[in-house]
């Protein structure tokens, strides 16, 4: 009994405890349920609303541009970049494929990391958006009013384009830089180990055309064989300089782990790129070979056309004093970040017990008063007490991003702690921190990367989702974080799988496209050379193997949908053009056999999809798109007679 | 006739010519999927849509019921209106000159009448457009036409039909009124 009566009186005391803890401090369910509760109010973007802003997320191994909503985290569109998308026929249709075309031949994939926004004084102003290709190194452009890819350019004699795609102040420039050191001539064949005598490192500097923006490769620097990793333009005071991170300035070229995490400080590199525009304009740049394509979608014809270029501008620091300098920075460091006011330089010492931030002010007064420690290739290196201003204490392990507020808040994103860490660029000391589901890349904050944040909500780009869904198999999709970040403390509102493997992302607000977005490409403009704008136009035309269908998409009928005469060997070519000019009236084709994905055709668009046909019989081919309510009617035959059959070419829609 | 009467014919006259410059009715198609509205203005002299394809995307929307396409260049009506909306102009001004009353009163009769055959003829052109279908429609449904309604609005099938006067008609309307009661108040009120 005695017994009894001790667990009585331990239970009553342990409820009593509870209830005063109640008492004080609120049930703590009833807590949860509220904070989660008004999470829920703050992502909710209610039927037929707006969301605030466009985000745009890196497809990582997709090749992808993911376009989403925020607050609400509705995926909007998957822009299909460096890969195919046989959704949408993107890199089938003859129209797109030259946007896949490079030195290397036809490559349908590629990893794309970093979009960045065309700018005007610092800010996104909703024209493109870029996007680079890591693996075989090429450049995107994007056009905001329709929202899909218009020029690739390949870059030469580089060995992975990861520290790419940034925007320097008003889009004159788009960063770029091997990753991968390799040689710099081009298709040197030498022995990997003799590294250090033939490897060279690049930056590339890709000059936008203001009206059109229209990429072209203006120059390369050479580079000590390092690897650049990271890169960002400067602002306000630094808009003429542009950062890139590097790590392995070990120079391995095996078991990069352990060999290229040796030195404890690796260099921020810092180009001053107006400098070094003038001295190309000065000819000081080497012409040297290269082979790179550049790919660019026709304004009115839609058609894509591949340019080979054979040269380049190479500059050398050797020839170029004064133009670019090395940061020693901690260690081997990944982000490299410019804070809105463009003073401070932030680096991800990714392997550093803290994060180090260079002054920009201090930098040029280590440039003038020559504190360099010594000098590689012409690069001066900078001695680091005369350039770093602040070192974060207790960052958390692995510091890779950072992004700023415009309150003197500096955000970290941590990967090996799986944290973002919040800072004050005062005191350089940590004021917050929240936990990342799980291992955080990239952050994002809206405007965050801008001379004028929007102080309101951050993207965490996590890479591994774990418990946090209903399982999908050991493959899982990557997830992301919204957080709100107006208040004192960071807040989780919501977790949410995104698609491909977003590395970085960008935020606009939603009014800077919403209006300029195209509903339809105009029928009139249309100057595809295959287009047929009337159904009395269609036709069918042979010369020699090569068959061409000139047909019209209305709804619910292609015309003609009735062909004879093909034989097999056969090359066909049907040029679809949607002759519709309402919003959304896409339509799509897919014929039996043919060894290629669909094309959606937008309105009044014009599309080509090639056809080899190899046996003969009927081929039936059909709408893909549910256009209307007698979709399921839109289709029609294609008969294939052998070779040498006299059945004479025809075509017809309906009794003609 | 008064000077008064007279500047007022000649206003009734300037009060049409801005009818040529607007629409004079519109009609507004609502469907789940428009949500804002295909719609056609018809002008004195032309058909056109609220927006630029509108016109294109009311008749492919209207094939899959058998109707015609519409075609402001089979419209008779709008070829001759200009020139009955021109001739009332020209007889109001002649009114006022001649200082004739009783060509004003014919001016008044004249101009209800075509005002009432406009109506009809708008009345006419709809009946037709809407019951005049093609046998081999895709989608037929029993007793069911498709004439939009004259003034007001109405119901066919997944679309609500909104038909209203527009600018156009309102300066008609203030020209008629004008010049009718000027014309009225010399005849009635101040004869001398």
């Amino acid at each position: 009994m005695a017994h009894k009566t001790t667990i009585w009186k331990i239970t009553s005391l342990l409820l009593g405890l509870g209830l005063l803890a109640m008492i004080m401090y609120g049930c703590p369910s009833q807590t949860g349920m509220l904070d989660t509760g008004d999470a829920a109010q703050r992502v909710y973007v209610a039927p037929g609303e707006y969301d605030e802003y466009y985000a745009f997320f890196s497809g990582g191994y997709s090749g992808q541009l993911s376009v989403w909503g925020l607050p609400s985290a509705r995926m909007f569109r998957n822009i299909p970049v460096f890969s195919q998308d046989p959704e949408s026929g993107y890199g089938y249709s003859e129209e797109t494929k030259p946007l896949l075309m490079t030195s290397y031949g036809f490559i349908p994939w590629d990893d794309s990391h970093h979009p960045d926004f065309s700018h005007t004084d610092g800010m996104p102003d909703g024209r493109w958006i870029f996007i680079n290709a890591n693996n075989t190194p090429r450049v995107a452009r994007i056009d905001l009013t329709t929202f899909e890819t218009v020029e690739t350019l390949e870059l030469p004699n580089t060995g992975g384009n990861h520290a790419s795609t940034f925007v320097t102040e008003n889009t004159e420039y788009i960063l770029g830089a091997t990753r991968f050191s390799i040689p710099y001539e081009m298709d040197k064949d030498v022995p990997i180990d003799s590294y250090k005598e033939n490897f060279d490192g690049s930056l590339s500097f890709i000059a936008v055309d203001p009206e059109s923006g229209e990429m072209s490769m203006d120059f390369q620097i050479i580079m000590p064989p390092y690897h650049y990793d990271l890169g960002r333009a400067g602002k306000g005071p630094s808009a003429d300089w542009a950062f890139f991170t590097t790590y392995n300035t070990e120079q391995a070229h095996t078991l990069l782990e352990i060999n290229a995490s040796e030195f404890d400080k690796d260099y921020v590199v810092a180009v001053n790129w107006r400098k070094a525009q003038e001295y190309v304009r000065e000819g000081r740049a080497r012409t040297v070979p290269a082979n790179y394509y550049h790919n660019l979608k026709g304004k009115n014809t839609g058609i894509a056309v591949s340019n080979v270029h054979d040269e380049v501008l190479l500059l050398d620091p050797e020839d170029a004093p004064g133009m670019i300098y090395f940061l020693p920075t901690p260690k081997s460091p990944h982000g490299v970040d410019i804070d809105p006011t463009g003073e401070y330089i932030v680096a991800g010492g990714k392997l550093a017990t803290v994060i180090p931030v260079h002054s920009f002010s201090r930098m040029l007064e280590a440039i003038d008063n020559e504190a360099f420690e010594e000098v590689i290739n012409g690069i001066p290196v900078l001695e680091y007490e005369a350039t770093i201003i602040g070192e974060v204490e207790n960052p958390g392990l692995g510091p890779l991003h950072t992004e700023f507020d415009g309150d003197g808040n500096a955000y970290t994103s941590v990967y090996i702690s799986s944290e973002i860490v919040k800072w004050s660029l005062e005191t350089f000391e940590v004021t917050d921190r929240i936990d990342a589901y799980y291992s955080i890349g990239h952050l994002m904050i809206t405007g965050g990367d801008t001379p004028n944040p929007d102080r309101k909500y951050m993207v965490g780009l996590t890479k591994t989702a774990r418990d946090r869904f209903l399982p999908t198999g050991p493959k899982q999709l990557h997830p992301a974080q919204l957080y709100d970040i107006s208040g004192d403390r960071m807040e989780l509102l919501l977790d949410f799988p995104t698609i491909g493997e977003p590395h970085y992302a960008q935020a606009i607000r939603a009014d800077k496209i919403r209006d300029n977005v195209k509903q339809i490409y105009d029928l009139d403009e249309n100057q595809h050379p295959h287009a047929v704008k009337r159904p009395r136009d269609a036709r069918v035309v042979r010369d020699g193997d090569v068959v061409r269908v000139y047909m019209t998409n209305i709804r619910s009928h292609f015309t003609p949908d009735n062909i004879e005469g093909i034989r097999v060997g056969d090359t066909v070519y049907f040029h679809l053009t949607n002759i519709e000019q309402d919003w959304d009236m896409v339509h799509g084709f897919a014929i039996k056999g043919a060894n290629s994905g669909e094309v959606l055709i937008a309105p009044g668009e014009t599309k080509t999809i090639v056809w080899h046909p190899q046996r003969t019989g009927i081929f039936p081919f059909y709408c893909t798109a549910f256009c209307s309510a007698l979709h399921q009617e839109m289709q029609g035959y294609v008969r294939v007679s052998p070779v040498g059959s006299d059945v004479s070419l025809s075509w017809r829609t309906g009794d003609e | 006739m008064k000077k008064s009467t007279r500047l007022g014919l000649v206003l009734a006259a300037l009060l049409l010519i801005p009818a040529y410059f607007t629409p004079i009715w519109t009609i507004t198609l609502k469907a789940p999927q428009y949500p804002d509205g295909l719609g056609m203005h018809i002008w004195m002299n032309d058909i056109t849509g609220h927006e630029r394809h509108d016109i294109r995307n009311i008749n492919i929307l209207n094939h899959y019921v058998g109707m015609k396409e519409i075609d402001p260049e089979l419209v008779g009506t709008l070829d001759i209106m200009p020139w009955v909306v021109g001739g009332l102009m020209a007889l109001a001004v002649v009114a006022a000159l001649a200082g004739k009353l009783w060509l004003a009163w014919v001016w008044i009769v004249l101009f209800v009448v075509a005002g009432a055959a406009g109506m009809v003829d708008f009345y006419m052109w709809g009946y037709d457009y809407g019951h005049d279908l093609n046998p081999r429609a895709a989608i037929k449904v029993p007793d069911m036409s498709y004439q939009p309604p004259l003034i007001g609005r109405k119901t066919l099938l997944n679309i609500t039909a909104s038909s209203w006067p527009y600018w156009g008609t309102l300066w008609i309307g203030l020209s008629l009124a004008v010049g009718a009661a000027v014309t009225a108040r010399n005849t009635f009120f101040d004869r001398k």
